[in-house]
Order: C-alpha cells, then sequence, then structure tokens
C-alpha cells in the first residue's frame, strides 16, 4: 500500500531525470535514491533467467550492521573514558549519550565528504552509484581517536575516495583498503593528532580539568615495558580502555565477525590466518626472548590495539585481500605476521595492523599471480 | 562398478515446478522450424524457398563455413515461411506439416548418414562446443546421462522404453570413437542398461550432469585435443534413424518452473511451435517468460516461437518486471539466496517460485571467493572469465578455457552479488578463440 503510494510518486517525479530529460545531469543520483527505495524492475536480458537474491547493497548493507556493536560500544567507550578523565561518575546511559553526540560529527563529515564524491564521479561517468562506501564511511571514524579534527576526517575521507579508489576506476578496482588509507593519511600528514597519550580520550589533548595523573595512554603504548599498563586483561576485552573509536572492545567486534562469517559476507580464511600469523609471529618472539616486549604472551596481540578490529573488518575487505583461496590464506598469515612484528621489532610505533594490512594489500596480486602461475603449471602437466 | 566421482561444489536451485513422472503425447503441431540461432557459429545459406515442398530429412539450409553440414526438416510438408530479424539475419525456416509423416530413406557409412539426414549437427566438438568438424576424428565421445539443472527431466523416464534406439545410438557412435556415459550414481533405469560405453558415475549438486564438468573429471580436454559430446536423447535419436532408416524427431521434453500449472512431461517432434503444446490454460500467469531449455542456460521464447534444436525442456518463469519496496532491506523470506544475510537457510526443503527480476544493479565485481564454490572443476573461473574479458588469449588458453562453455559458468551469473553476466563474458572468450586460432 505504501509501495504503491510511493512508488507513484517516484514515477511522477522521475521523467526529468532520466537520461536526455532536463535534469538528466543528476540521473545516476536520482538513480541511486530510487533504487535505494526500490529494487528496480530490470529483468535479466542473456545469461542465466533467474538470480540470487542478494545484491552488493545487501553485502555491504551487512557489513555496515555487522559494525553495529562495535559502533555502539565505541560511542559508549568515549563517555565513559572522558569522565574517567575528568573524575566525574556517570551511568552508562549517559556515557553513551555523551559519546554518540561526539562521535555522530565524525561519521556525518566522513558520509558526507565520502558520498559526495562518489556522486560526482558517478554522474561524471553515467555510472550507478556503488555501495561500497557505505561500509568504508562508518569504518573511517571508527578507526580514528575521538579527537580528531573534523576537517582531517574530511580531508583524509576525500584522499581515501579520490586517490585510493576512484582514481583506480571506483569499488571494485582500488588496491588499497580506502578506510586504512584514509587513517595512513592522517597518520602520516598530522601523525601528533593520530598518535601519542593524548589522542584518545575526548578533550585530553585540549587542557581542562582533569583528574592528577590521568593518563590517555593505550594498552599498547605499554608493550615496550612487557605490560600492558595499568589496565587489566578483562578491560581490554571488554573494551573499556582508550584507542580508535571503534577497536577497543574484542566482544562487539566478536560479534562482528560472527555475523559477517555466518553471512559469509567475510572471508573465514582471511579473518582465520590474520590471527595465526599474529599468534605464530608471536610465539616465535616468545621463544627467542630477551627483551620485555618480547616476552609478551603471544596469545595477548590479538587482544590489544587495532588487531582484531583490522582482522575482521579490515584485513577481510574482499576487493584488496586476495582473490584466490589460497592467496587469501597467504595474505592473511602474513598480515598477522607483519602486525605483530611491527609491534615488538620497531620502537617508532606501537601498532602495526593499519601498515601491515595497506603493505599485504599491494602484495595481494602478487601472490595471487603465483598461486594461479602454480595452477596453470599444475594443468599444464595434467 | 566403477567408482563414484563426488562432487562438493556446486548449488542445486531450489525452483518450483519439478514436472513429474507423466507422460503427455502431445497433438500435431501445424508449424515447425529449424533456426539457425540455435547452431552457434553457423552462417546459414538457404536450400529452399517458400512454397517448396520437403519430406523428414530434406535440407533446409547448409553451414557456408561447412558445406557438408545440412540442417533438415523435422516433418513432411511445405516451406510456409523463412523467418528473418535484423540485417536480414535468418531466425527461422518454418515449415507447415501436412500431417503425412513421409521422411527420406537414408543407410550407408555413418558419418555420411549423419550429414545427408541433419543429424550432424546433434554432435557437438570440444574446445568451444560447436557444432563437429567433419574432417576430425574425436579422442573420445561423452554423453551425459544425467540432466541436474533446475527443472530438469529425468532421462531415465525420458528414455524409459528407448532402450533398442540408445543401445544403437551408441554402438553408432562407438564407431567414431571411444564413448563415454557418465550417470548419476544416485539413480537407476533403463542408462544402466546400455553396454559397449565406458561408464562413470558423478554424484553431487548441479551442474555434475554437465558433460563439461564430467570430461574434466574422466580426462581433460589438453591443448590440442578434440572430443566430441552428444545429448543423450539425441543419442536415442540417431539410434532410431539408423534402426529404421527414416528421420524420426520425436523426443520427450518437459514442462517445468514456477509457472506451470501441472509440470510434467510431453512427447513432440522436435522443432514444434511452442503454441502446440504450451497451453496458456496451463499457466499460472499471462505474465511469463518461456524458456526454451531450462533457467540457467536457456533461450527465451514467445509462444510463437520454436522449441530449440537441443532443448529437452520448456521452463516457464514469472517476468520480475516490478518494482519492491526495500527490497534489499526487506527479509524477502520468498526468495532463495545462498547468501546466509537473507533467510532461505532457515527452510532448506523450501522450493522457490523464482522470477526473472535482476535482484539488483550490475556492479564492478566485489565478492571473491564465492564464484569458486560452484564450479567444480579445477579452474580459477574469476581469473579466466577476466581474461575472458580482456581479450587476453594466453591466458585464457592457460586458464583452461578450452574445458569449459558457458553452460558450466551459470550457476555464477545466478550467486554474483556484482550481477555480473559470467556466462556472456565466456561466450565472448570462446568468440574470441575461435576468431584468432582458426
Amino acid at each position: 500500500m505504501i509501495g504503491r503510494l510511493l512508488r507513484s510518486v517516484v514515477d511522477r517525479v522521475k521523467p526529468p531525470f532520466e537520461k536526455g530529460g532536463r535534469l538528466g545531469w543528476l540521473h545516476s543520483t536520482f538513480d541511486a535514491f530510487e533504487t535505494f527505495l526500490f529494487v528496480p524492475d530490470t529483468v535479466t536480458k542473456g545469461g542465466a533467467h533467474i538470480r540470487d537474491a542478494v545484491d552488493l547493497k545487501r553485502t555491504i548493507f551487512m557489513v555496515v550492521v555487522a559494525l553495529v556493536p562495535a559502533l555502539l560500544f565505541g560511542m559508549y567507550n568515549v563517555g565513559y573514558q572522558h569522565f574517567l578523565a575528568v573524575g566525574q561518575v556517570s551511568d552508562w546511559w549517559g556515557c553513551f549519550v555523551y559519546g554518540f553526540v561526539r562521535v555522530l560529527p565524525l561519521i556525518l563529515v566522513s558520509y558526507i565528504v565520502g558520498l559526495g564524491i562518489e556522486f560526482a564521479f558517478a554522474q561524471k561517468r553515467g555510472h550507478e552509484v556503488n555501495e561500497g562506501f557505505l561500509a568504508t564511511g562508518l569504518l573511517i571514524p571508527l578507526i580514528m581517536p575521538i579527537d580528531v579534527p573534523l576537517w582531517m576526517v574530511a580531508l583524509a575521507t576525500a584522499f581515501a575516495v579520490i586517490i585510493g579508489k576512484e582514481v583506480f576506476g571506483g569499488t571494485g578496482m582500488n588496491v588499497f583498503n580506502p578506510a586504512l588509507l584514509a587513517r595512513a593519511f592522517v597518520f602520516f600528514s598530522y601523525t601528533s593528532f593520530i598518535s601519542g597519550d593524548r589522542v584518545w580520550v575526548r578533550g585530553l589533548g585540549k587542557g581542562g580539568e582533569y583528574v592528577d595523573g590521568f593518563s590517555g595512554a593505550t594498552p599498547l603504548s605499554f608493550l615496550g615495558e612487557g605490560s600492558i599498563g595499568r589496565f587489566d586483561l578483562w578491560d581490554t576485552v571488554l573494551g573499556t580502555v582508550p584507542g580508535s573509536i571503534g577497536e577497543t572492545s574484542v566482544i562487539a567486534i566478536a560479534i562482528g565477525a560472527a555475523i559477517l562469517l555466518f553471512t559469509g559476507v567475510a572471508s573465514w580464511r582471511v579473518m582465520g590466518s590474520v590471527f595465526a600469523g599474529g599468534l605464530a609471529m608471536g610465539l616465535v618472539f616468545n621463544l627467542v626472548g630477551g627483551s620485555p616486549i618480547m616476552e609478551v604472551p603471544f596469545w595477548m596481540h590479538p587482544l590489544l590495539g587495532g588487531f582484531a578490529f583490522g582482522a575482521v573488518f579490515m584485513a577481510t575487505d574482499p576487493v584488496t585481500a586476495a582473490q584466490t583461496n589460497v592467496g587469501k590464506l597467504i595474505v592473511g598469515f602474513l598480515i598477522g605476521v607483519l602486525c605483530v612484528l611491527i609491534r615488538v621489532v620497531n620502537p617508532g610505533y606501537p601498532e602495526g595492523m593499519m601498515l601491515a594490512i595497506l603493505f599485504m594489500n599491494a602484495m595481494a596480486p602478487l601472490v595471487d599471480h603465483y598461486v594461479v602461475a602454480a595452477n596453470i603449471r599444475r594443468r599444464a602437466r595434467r | 562398478m566403477s567408482k563414484v566421482v563426488k562432487l562438493r561444489r556446486g548449488l542445486d536451485i531450489r525452483l518450483a515446478g519439478d514436472p513429474v513422472p507423466k507422460l503427455i503425447v502431445a497433438g500435431e503441431a501445424d508449424l515447425y522450424a529449424v533456426s539457425p540461432p540455435d547452431f552457434e557459429g553457423v552462417v546459414p545459406k538457404l536450400l529452399v524457398r517458400e512454397g517448396d515442398k520437403v519430406k523428414a530429412g530434406s535440407p533446409l539450409f547448409f553451414d557456408k563455413n561447412n558445406e557438408q553440414v545440412l540442417f533438415t526438416s523435422p516433418v513432411s510438408g511445405v516451406v510456409s515461411e523463412v523467418r528473418r530479424g535484423e540485417k536480414r539475419k535468418l531466425l527461422n525456416v518454418i515449415v507447415q506439416s501436412d500431417g503425412r509423416g513421409e521422411s527420406l530413406e537414408f543407410k550407408g557409412d555413418v558419418a555420411d548418414v549423419l550429414l545427408s539426414s541433419g543429424l550432424w549437427p546433434m554432435v557437438i566438438q570440444r574446445p568451444y562446443g560447436r557444432i563437429a568438424d567433419t574432417g576430425v576424428r574425436p579422442r573420445d565421445i561423452f554423453v551425459s546421462g544425467f540432466d541436474s539443472a533446475p527443472g530438469a527431466p529425468d532421462m531415465n523416464f525420458v528414455l524409459g522404453d528407448r532402450l533398442d534406439d540408445l543401445q544403437k545410438g551408441f554402438d553408432v557412435l562407438g564407431e567414431l570413437g571411444k564413448v563415454h556415459l557418465s550417470l548419476d550414481s544416485t539413480r537407476a533405469g533403463v542408462l544402466d542398461k546400455v553396454t559397449g560405453v565406458e561408464v562413470h558415475r558423478f554424484r553431487g549438486p548441479h551442474p555434475a550432469g554437465n558433460v563439461g564438468v564430467q570430461i574434466n573429471h574422466i580426462n581433460p580436454i589438453r591443448r590440442g585435443d578434440v572430443v566430441w559430446t552428444v545429448d543423450v536423447q539425441n543419442v536415442a535419436i540417431i539410434g532410431r534413424l539408423f534402426r529404421t532408416g527414416r528421420l524420426d524427431m520425436t523426443r520427450v521434453v518437459a514442462l517445468s518452473g514456477p509457472m506451470v500449472e501441472r509440470p510434467h512431461y510431453l512427447q513432440i517432434v522436435g522443432g514444434a511451435q511452442v503454441r502446440s503444446f504450451v497451453m496458456r490454460s496451463n499457466l499460472k500467469t499471462t505474465n511469463v517468460r518461456l524458456i526454451s531449455g531450462n533457467a540457467l542456460t536457456g533461450t527465451a521464447v514467445s509462444h510463437d516461437g520454436f522449441v530449440g534444436f537441443y532443448s529437452n525442456q520448456i521452463t516457464a518463469l514469472e517476468e520480475g518486471n516490478h518494482y519492491e519496496l526495500l527490497g534489499w532491506i526487506a527479509p524477502r523470506l520468498d526468495k532463495l539466496s545462498v547468501s546466509k544475510s537473507y533467510f532461505s537457510w532457515l527452510c532448506p526443503g523450501k522450493r522457490y517460485s523464482l522470477d526473472t527480476n535482476l535482484n539488483g544493479g550490475e556492479r564492478a565485481i566485489v565478492v571473491t571467493g564465492l564464484w569458486e564454490k560452484y564450479l567444480p572443476m579445477d579452474i580459477y573461473p574469476m581469473h579466466l572469465v577476466k581474461a575472458c574479458m580482456a581479450g587476453n588469449i594466453d591466458k585464457m588458453e592457460a586458464l583452461g578455457i578450452y574445458e569449459v562453455l558457458p553452460e558450466d559458468f551459470a550457476l555464477l551469473d545466478f550467486v554474483d552479488p556484482s550481477k555480473t553476466e559470467v556466462q556472456q563474458a565466456v561466450r565472448q572468450g570462446i568468440n574470441l578463440m575461435i576468431k584468432e586460432l582458426s
């Protein structure tokens, strides 16, 4: 009923937006909104006459759904860390509302800037607007510190979408994970806004009244001493520690992982092998020993920093990971290995996940090349 | 007892409207046609004009690329119309039946009889799946004894009383090369009684019944190999020709699909006009797409169209030309998906009345690792398809273009969230191979 009413409205508004119409230059934009409301009446022409119910909108939508637990907990944690820092007591609802108000602008900026550029490119090329950014736009704020300036988010998002994605041809053609590219942009251009002890708790970097001796340092930053500072392990699992907005709660991420794996949206091969790689490298360091950071128990690495978030939401990006199943295992494993390697060996970077994934994004086609070459050799030998 | 090849990759699409084992003999149709577009790569040259009298087996046209290959009338009567499309492309050569059932007589050497009777086009050559070259003898001849596509006919039912024809057909083919017959290990029937062939047994979901998949597991096609394939019902038609000396194109097709009121089997003569045996009263809706073949690989036909030369099945689907409010967020309990992001996994036995809606928009390929689950061969489908799209001959060859036909990729069309036209891409690749390497 509502559907039919809405449909008649859309049908009435539509004609000028058709190609060749008065507003034809806005065709892609109109199409994006129309197909958001209605699955189009397109029927199959060549090929199979019947098609699976799933499309890219649904696939990307499942990623967004899987991100929701991490997002909600991230909002709560922003408030929780803030009230801890200022020495106030607040209930969980107060924490959540505080965080919600602070996180929302980041999300809005990321979506508006990113979608704006996506629409413009689609329009220019006469393509349909791709859904990929619906996930990217949520991932970007979740891997930023809460105190990152909005203009920086806007700039980073623009960089990621234009240089990271559109110059390669848009969603599906990109080499690097766009969300991570946005983070890398901030990381290398405005390092002090995304590292150190003061950016992870709202307002800490800007003076004001704080509890004496409160430190906004993340558990990872204590790793050099072979410990996780004032936190206990339960904090890091639950996520009540400072860190990027969405990365802290292993539990919330695990819920997202369960959704992604069950629906088959993310590859278990990538996800599993990232953890396997991280644990293996940690174990190697444990066996070698020699310094406090090397002796950090190997099973602790996946619980800290951005490891879990990267493994579940970033490394599994089907476009930038390897395309072959064997390649997925290799690339995933090496991401885990590199992440722990960077954490332990490089004193400059407490966290290694971002660089590990980006590096393996670049290497994935090479891995695929050798996997496919092996297939070609095997086939030739038959 | 040969060993059973178990295939794990693939998918049985749970489409409603499987045919029940009931055979209805369709009445004589008024019009029959042989349709050049049924034959991939054939350039037709007419041998008849409108008004010419023909018998079953009289040549209607031949292939300019190979003048020995004749295409003949399935019935006796008068050539009533030569239907052409854009650029005068020959669409159908239509024969109005006189109901007398007269046929030319054929006897002699196997290849000669096949060529002169017009049954040679039933012999398909791999690589590329074209009508077999007349001068070449194959390494092997492969026949799939079952069809695993949605709503497909049960060949043991279709051929239940045709053992003599089948045996003769296999014997005749045996004179041209070594014959392999692949059977569904879970079923038994008339095909188990055929002798003189090497039997292979397969088990698993579609496309286990695709002869290309079977060849890949029995003895793969290498560079330079030529193998032949023949549809199992066509083997029986060939056998009958050699037993009686007369061309009899009678065949059984399944009428299936969710829009068929009473799905069943029909005995028709090949090339019959669709309206002569698919009654509108037996369809659930008028907004229907009729397909000569199955829902994955068939060709759309109208009521006025004709059943395809190679079809064992007519499928009726509802046209999906309607909008669906927020369909991509909705639970969509009535739609089938292999992705667990919808809920068809909750009802594993349910049959779905799928329509022809694309269910989304075409996008760049995003989801990787999915296609591999639906192609039970040692081939990287995404890389092969990309090579086809890019027109990279060396890559196509190395990645296995010789072993595949578009039909083997039909499930990928179905499952891909980006709605990539995989079959079309493979067809494009094959056509390029033919063009560049011939």
